[in-house]
């Protein structure tokens, strides 16, 4: 025994001293969860502070404060003629992906629940896109959708679904389906999997009491089934509308928002004005920002998500 | 030896049948564009516009030449020196935290709670204009530690949530036992608290390493040089050249992707459990 653990032996076997109060203890929390307060800080909320500020600035290109500007960034952003159709687009992209990814995801959740041989394998290849980076992953899907050489339009002249080659991603009204596809495709797994942890929890014996009661298959699944996933659907479903309202990768990697700005979201046109005006950037950004906070704290009352959690 | 009743082997049932075909289709689905991306990976440079489905050989050479033929060498030790760098300040700032949290009913638990639940719903392509400000005016453009604070501060909102489900769910007596046992505070924490909350963390960890490996658009926003580039901005810019090195971009991919799937279906089992500790209950 080293004397180090002698001594703390020595300590703790003292009957009836009063708890000592270490350094550490004298400053509360904040040893503990000081340092991940600081870091918060610093890289989450200041930069919320300074997009606001930024987007009252007028800005250099260079990248220096020339003074106040007030709302003009603002009037300047409403007046972009691109910027309706991208809310407009934002708002469709937003529920189609959300809404196809969550439907496919109770899918494949049910599927992949089921007992069959290479369940383990076929799971693992579901995590694939999940893992692999979105940016990589939708440049895949670009080039596999390549006027010349991509071998989804190969293989779709092959089965006589289309005349010839088709260039998927430079007219929007093609581009926008693609790129609806690939967005739902990378939020798939991490759907399925929560959906299928959902279901982990369901106890037999629901089933086997609704079994013995006559229930048909689907309404066991619609009154047992469903009520029970709720939590992991609600989960599902808060972190893919932020996830696909914010998704940027898949937007970039395929047609970097454009022609113009014809496929962009507004995150992308928000980087897309900062090479031009970083404070209608910093506009565009803010009341991207203020839609999000709108999205969270709507869920946040609707899933009672603070009852949930404690 | 008198042999049991023997075991009635039923045959593969239709519906068995049905769903372990859909089940490897739709694997087949999930994992085509990989195979895809390694298999331009492997063409020869002139094959590369031909629409065929596969070249008439593999160019094995492509993997090796990739790294030496362009920026992507120096764009994945970017990536590595971020990703290693955000999962160990990651365990270093969410760990007390997450032991504090789900050990001690201290003033203010609540509101930190919910500071962190917050950062989760914060992602940084929202926050990407008063990030790219804040280093801009800090001189911090083009800098691997703002990409490792960056990647790290928006990870530790998971890495938090899991650790203090995991924590908390080893009784407190089992740490009190120990430590009347004649373990110090230090070494209650790592003969009992870290190894039975291990699974946690290697899921935390694991998480924060992929989700730093990948990352994108901060590196693209704050980093505007190949030598503080991470390799997803590697691969983005032979976008913008004019005649794109498809084998080049997707060997540099499949190196990139690879590893990162393997290390997944490591944890994938803690990932679900993860999942369902820190935000189903």
């Amino acid at each position: 025994m080293s004397s180090k653990t002698g001594a703390h032996r020595a300590r703790g076997a003292r009957p009836g001293a009063p708890p000592k109060r270490s350094v550490a203890s004298r400053f509360g929390p904040w040893p503990w969860i000081g340092p991940a307060v600081l870091l918060i800080l610093a890289v989450v909320l200041w930069p919320v502070v300074e997009m606001v500020r930024t987007s009252f600035l007028r800005i250099s290109t260079s990248g220096f404060v020339r003074g106040w500007a007030g709302l003009d960034k603002y009037t300047k952003l409403f007046d972009q003629p691109d910027f309706l159709a991208v809310l407009g687009w934002t708002v469709v992209w937003t529920i189609t992906v959300v809404t196809l990814t969550i439907v496919i995801s109770l899918a494949l959740a049910q599927l992949f629940n089921q007992q069959f041989p290479g369940r383990r394998l076929t799971r693992w290849a579901l995590i694939a896109p999940w893992a692999a980076s979105v940016l990589m992953t939708s440049i895949g899907f670009k080039w596999m959708l390549d006027r010349t050489a991509g071998v989804l339009n190969t293989a779709m002249v092959d089965l006589h679904l289309i005349d010839g080659p088709q260039d998927w991603l430079g007219d929007p009204a093609t581009a926008k389906p693609w790129m609806v596809v690939i967005a739902v495709f990378v939020s798939l797994p991490f759907t399925t999997y929560t959906l299928l942890a959902g279901l982990q929890t369901v106890p037999g014996e629901v089933y086997e009491a609704a079994k013995v009661d006559g229930t048909s298959t689907w309404q066991t699944y619609r009154l047992i089934t469903l009520p029970l996933l709720r939590p992991a659907l609600m989960v599902g479903l808060v972190i893919n509308l932020i996830n696909v309202f914010n998704s940027f990768p898949v937007i970039w990697g395929t047609t970097q928002g454009g022609p113009d700005s014809a496929t962009a979201t507004t995150t992308v046109f928000a980087f897309q004005l900062m090479n031009t005006d970083i404070g209608e950037s910093a506009a565009m950004s803010v009341v991207n920002f203020g839609l999000v906070v709108v999205m969270v704290l709507a869920f946040l009352k609707v899933s009672r998500w603070n009852e949930e959690n404690r | 030896m008198t042999s049991p009743t023997p075991r009635i082997r039923r045959g593969i049932s239709p519906r068995t049948l049905v769903i372990t075909a859909v089940a490897w289709l739709l694997a087949a689905l999930f994992v085509i564009p990989y195979l895809e991306m390694i298999v331009t990976a492997l063409r020869p440079a002139d094959e590369l516009r031909d629409a065929t489905y596969l070249p008439s050989h593999f160019e094995w050479s492509n993997l090796v030449k990739v790294w030496t033929d362009s920026t992507l060498g120096t764009n994945l030790r970017v990536t590595l020196l971020v990703a290693a760098g955000s999962t160990l300040l990651v365990l270093l700032v969410a760990l007390p935290a997450a032991y504090y949290t789900a050990r001690k009913p201290f003033r203010g638990r609540k509101a930190f709670l919910l500071l962190v639940l917050v950062t989760q719903m914060f992602q940084p392509t929202s926050l990407l204009v008063g990030l790219y400000r804040e280093f801009y005016q800090f001189d911090m453009l083009n800098s691997v530690w703002t990409l490792i604070i960056c990647n790290a501060a928006f990870n530790l909102a998971f890495a938090i949530w899991i650790l203090t489900a995991y924590i908390s769910s080893i009784p407190a007596e089992l740490e009190e036992a120990a430590s009347i046992d004649g373990l110090g505070r230090i070494g209650t924490l790592r003969r009992i608290t870290v190894p039975l909350a291990m699974p946690g963390i290697v899921t935390a960890l694991i998480f924060t390493f992929i989700s730093a490996w990948n990352e994108f658009v901060m590196g693209l926003r704050l980093t505007t040089v190949p030598d503080s580039q991470p390799l997803t901005v590697g691969i983005n810019n032979f976008i913008g050249n004019y005649t794109v090195q498809w084998n080049y971009l997707f060997a540099g991919s499949v190196v990139a992707i690879l590893p990162v799937i393997v290390l997944f279906a490591v944890i994938e089992r803690h990932v679900v459990s993860g999942l369902t500790a820190g935000s189903i209950k």
